[in-house]
């Protein structure tokens, strides 16, 4: 399943965007992926990709140009943690295709275990949501399952296309998993309870996979979760694909690093309240967290040290960090959690990163993402001014290498009542 | 009440002048049955000791149309005693210098469930909602107000000096709010700000018939209209009967007789869920109204008029833009998020503008938060649905968009001729941000509530915490 999906998506790419105009965005100060711009300089796009950046670039006959003087140009920001193209309207549960709800009708399926489902097949990429958060500056997320103790696997999209495939980065991007109160339900209690069962899945997935021929003629001993999940667990193991554990307290935290050890697993911590309190680990384990940075309340007795200078605390212990709004319909919002990053102590360039380069590292895919350089996906952003600033303007959103439209349903409905009167209102106009 | 309250007011005022508390009476005053029964948790709040400050060198924002660079606000005795240029001082006055920094009214947030819905989030701690019948009127949501909430200090820290507190959304009349100033106090009653009225939370739409629907009921909209007429109905005879009564000022004081009604100058037996609707058939009790479809709101602007009531302010109104001219002939204000829709059918239409429409239409707009994590950015909301309204092309200064968090909520509590802007005479809520409140990283250094400095973000010892935050880490384990 894992091979076939991602072949897709490595097809998706071969086919990426025929012949497009070729575009220049000219005289705006590009930000490739640090604080320091190149004043009026250019990016050229053509084909999907970025063909060239700099201050002195030859600009191809034909371009379309893009003025951007007195503008910034970014790559597009990278949203860590959504629901984007899987979650519609929270409350209507048919919207919803984020989490295995009714897990009694699944045959053959442990309920605390969903290792194998894939959002990638609900995805909707005609889901209203999208065109509200791209035009705001964010053009690539991962779209994630929640629930559960293993709740299943993200994909990383970007968000422009027609069809699942022309839209997909890579997927499953990561395996989902949770050491966080959350789970208690799925296991009926504490916490130790939690990590017995995930050893336990992952220790049947393992010894599955030494006996897979013993288990197709029915001689093995039996297994806790499903042979699909089994399967699907197998890219973890490997190190291939990252299990993405949510987790908030610090002792949970070192949980899964030492889950993590023992397994020999390439984690991502998502949430992480207080892993600033475990930087030094963190940092020592080379294990990055995603964090949204407006968290500061001790909603629950695992959140006890939230705080908003987690990202900067860990960024100083040499943590990777990736900054995530943790949204759907918001998930634009991005944009100020970073600049709330760097109100509370993380510096400019490294929350410029930590929603660009970093996430692009974390998660695996910084060859192709993440900074304006030559070959890399054209992902583009023009903005008015500083892309954390709430006053900042977006301009022109080029995903993909295709500009698009900046209208989304919100804007739409802005417009239909910019006139009370029915007549006008109601009626679409010549 | 009015009387009373005013006279409250008017104590807690002379208390300032003074410098000293204002304290309760000491004997028993004349009216004290009546006074009892009308404000049985009176507000005990009195300023923390403040000294006569001149702030100076910053660019004042002062809600009231003006922008003064290099302008300077002087507080003395919990008051704004003037705001300018040049002002004389006193001479023990201390001097801040504020100069980069940006001066503004403290941030007054209309929807808040501080206290009620505290963290930890705990079941515990989930008392914002009787949700055990479609109206509870009853209810008063100061009686579910946690005052150890560390929310309270969180927001201090964005600047937040006043809020009302409601009871959820759940029924049809969820109870009454309570305004309080953001000091911290071992009670809800030291919180409560002097002389605010109380407002009455209605809910419309999805979240009565949802929590209702297999309970009896009402389980449609229809439901729900009629669940608010029939509630009308009765206040309105209880008014009736009370004044007949004599006693029209508010509720009656100890029971009178528990007759069996109608009857000439008897008074009915007293009742808190009818007493509260009669409040606001009164005028006494603001309307608070959650309601999220245009549709939904002008049936509720009709049910007002049918029972000749007021709505002082449609909360959330994610369809505020497709009644603002509905809304702005009624002065009813529009307590909005900026950017926040989606998560249900009613939330679905939002538009990044509505905030910006609303204003554009001469309505009163707001932002508010109806969260603990927005109402410590609700200078950054209030940003959003400004650029927002930009973006559309509605021109919009900053100092309106300041309103929006500050003089404009104020109105909305009722609380606009005590704070709400930089203007003399006002309670001296004031707050001295980083940079521009509009940037995103703007924070709040310095917040002064009646005068006294509540929050000073260069100065650990002058930084609130809430008794829940006491030893919760071993010492070692925190850096």
């Amino acid at each position: 399943m894992n091979r076939i999906l991602l072949s897709a998506a490595a097809l998706c790419f071969a086919a990426a965007p025929a012949a497009a105009q070729a575009i220049a965005i000219v005289g705006g100060d590009v930000y490739t992926a640090d604080g320091t711009p190149i004043r009026g300089g250019t990016v050229v796009i053509q084909d999907g990709r970025i063909t060239a950046v700099g201050a002195n670039v030859a600009i191809p006959a034909g371009a379309r140009r893009i003025d951007a003087t007195g503008k910034w140009v970014t790559p597009g920001l990278i949203e860590s943690s959504t629901t984007m193209g899987i979650g519609e309207v929270s409350s209507i549960a048919e919207s919803n295709d984020a989490e295995i709800q009714d897990v009694t009708s699944r045959r053959d399926s442990d309920d605390q275990v969903q290792a194998a489902f894939t959002v990638t097949e609900g995805l909707n990429p005609r889901s209203m949501v999208i065109p509200i958060v791209r035009i705001m500056g964010v053009t690539t997320a991962i779209t994630r399952p929640s629930g559960s103790l293993i709740s299943g696997q993200g994909a990383m999209i970007d968000l422009a296309g027609n069809r699942v495939e022309d839209m997909t980065v890579v997927s499953p991007i990561g395996m989902y998993a949770s050491l966080s109160e959350n789970a208690r339900g799925a296991v009926g209690g504490p916490r130790a309870a939690i990590s017995m069962r995930l050893r336990e899945v992952l220790e049947d997935a393992r010894a599955y996979a030494r006996n897979r021929q013993s288990f197709e003629r029915g001689e093995t001993r039996e297994f806790s979760v499903s042979r699909l999940d089994m399967e699907a667990l197998q890219p973890v193991l490997a190190g291939r694909e990252p299990l993405v554990v949510e987790a908030h307290r610090a002792s949970d935290i070192q949980l899964a690093l030492r889950i993590a050890r023992e397994y020999d697993l390439r984690l991502i911590i998502t949430g992480g309240t207080e892993a600033w309190m475990v930087a030094d680990e963190l940092a020592r384990a080379r294990v990055p967290v995603l964090v949204k940075v407006l968290n500061n309340l001790p909603g629950s007795f695992e959140s006890l040290g939230a705080t908003y200078e987690n990202a900067a605390r860990l960024r100083r212990a040499g943590v990777q960090v990736a900054l995530t709004s943790g949204e759907t319909w918001r998930a634009y919002t991005i944009r100020q959690e970073a600049g709330n990053a760097v109100a509370y102590g993380l510096p400019w360039a490294e929350a410029f990163r930590a929603v660009t380069l970093y996430p692009a590292q974390i998660w695996g895919v910084a060859d192709r993402y993440g900074s304006l350089e030559a070959g890399k996906v054209a992902n583009v952003v023009v903005w008015s001014g500083d892309p954390f600033e709430l006053l900042t303007r977006v301009e022109h959103v080029i995903i993909r290498g295709q500009e698009v439209q900046l209208v989304s349903r919100e804007t739409q409905l802005r417009e239909r009542y910019r006139t009370l009167d029915e007549n006008v209102r109601t009626y679409r106009q010549p | 009440m009015k009387r009373v309250l005013s006279a409250l007011a008017l104590a807690a005022l002379a208390g300032c002048a003074r410098g000293t508390a204002a304290r309760p009476a000491q004997g028993p005053a004349p009216d004290a049955a009546q006074r009892q029964s009308s404000d049985p948790f009176p507000s005990t709040y009195r300023p923390l000791a403040s000294r006569p400050t001149l702030i100076r060198g910053g660019t004042v924002m002062t809600a009231a149309g003006q922008v003064i660079p290099n302008g300077e606000v002087l507080m003395v005795d919990g008051r704004i005693a003037a705001v300018g240029t040049a002002l004389q001082a006193p001479a023990e006055a201390v001097v801040l210098d504020a100069t980069g920094r940006f001066v503004t009214p403290g941030v007054i947030d209309t929807h808040s469930h501080l206290g009620v819905y505290a963290s930890p989030g705990v079941q515990a701690h989930s008392d914002g909602n009787e949700a055990t019948s479609p109206n509870t009127a009853e209810v008063w949501a100061e009686h579910s107000v946690w005052p150890h909430d560390p929310g309270f200090t969180r927001a201090l820290e964005g600047g937040v000096t006043s809020m009302q507190i409601l009871p959820g959304s759940a029924n049809l009349f969820g109870g009454r709010s309570v305004t309080l100033k953001n000091v911290p106090s071992r009670t809800a009653q030291g919180m409560k700000f002097p002389g605010a009225p109380y407002g009455l939370k209605m809910a419309c739409g999805e979240n009565p018939k949802r929590v209702y629907g297999q309970r009896g009921g009402p389980a449609t909209r229809m439901g729900n209209v009629a669940g608010f007429r029939s509630a009308w109905i009765r206040a309105q005879d209880y008014r009736r009967r009370m004044d007949a009564a004599g006693n029209g000022g508010g509720s009656s004081a100890s029971g009178g007789n528990s007759g069996s009604g109608g009857g000439g100058g008897s008074a009915p037996t007293r009742d808190l869920e009818l007493e509260t609707l009669a409040g606001v058939l009164r005028g006494e009790i603001l309307v608070h109204n959650h309601c999220y479809r245009g549709d939904e709101m002008a049936q509720m602007i009709d049910i007002a008029r049918e029972f000749g009531y007021r709505i002082r302010s449609f909360h959330h109104g994610v369809e505020a833009y497709k009644v603002r001219d509905l809304m702005a002939r009624d002065s009813i204000s529009g307590s909005l998020w900026a950017d926040w829709g989606g998560f249900k059918m009613e939330a679905l239409d939002f538009t990044r503008a509505n905030v910006a429409m609303l204003h554009q239409a001469g309505g009163i707009a707001i932002v508010h938060s109806d969260d603990p994590t927005g109402i410590q950015k609700l200078n950054q909301e209030a940003a959003k649905a400004l650029e927002a309204g930009r973006e559309m092309g509605i021109e919009i200064s900053e100092n309106d968009a300041l309103r929006w968090i500050t003089a404009n909520a104020a109105w909305a509590l009722g609380i606009h001729q005590q704070v709400g802007t930089l203007e003399a005479g006002k309670q001296a809520d004031v707050v001295i941000w980083s940079h521009n409140p509009f940037s995103v990283y703007a924070r709040a250094d310095q917040v002064f509530i009646d005068g006294a400095l509540l929050y000073d973000r260069m100065n650990p010892n002058r930084q609130p915490r809430t008794d829940f935050e006491v030893g919760l880490f071993p010492a070692e384990a925190v850096r």
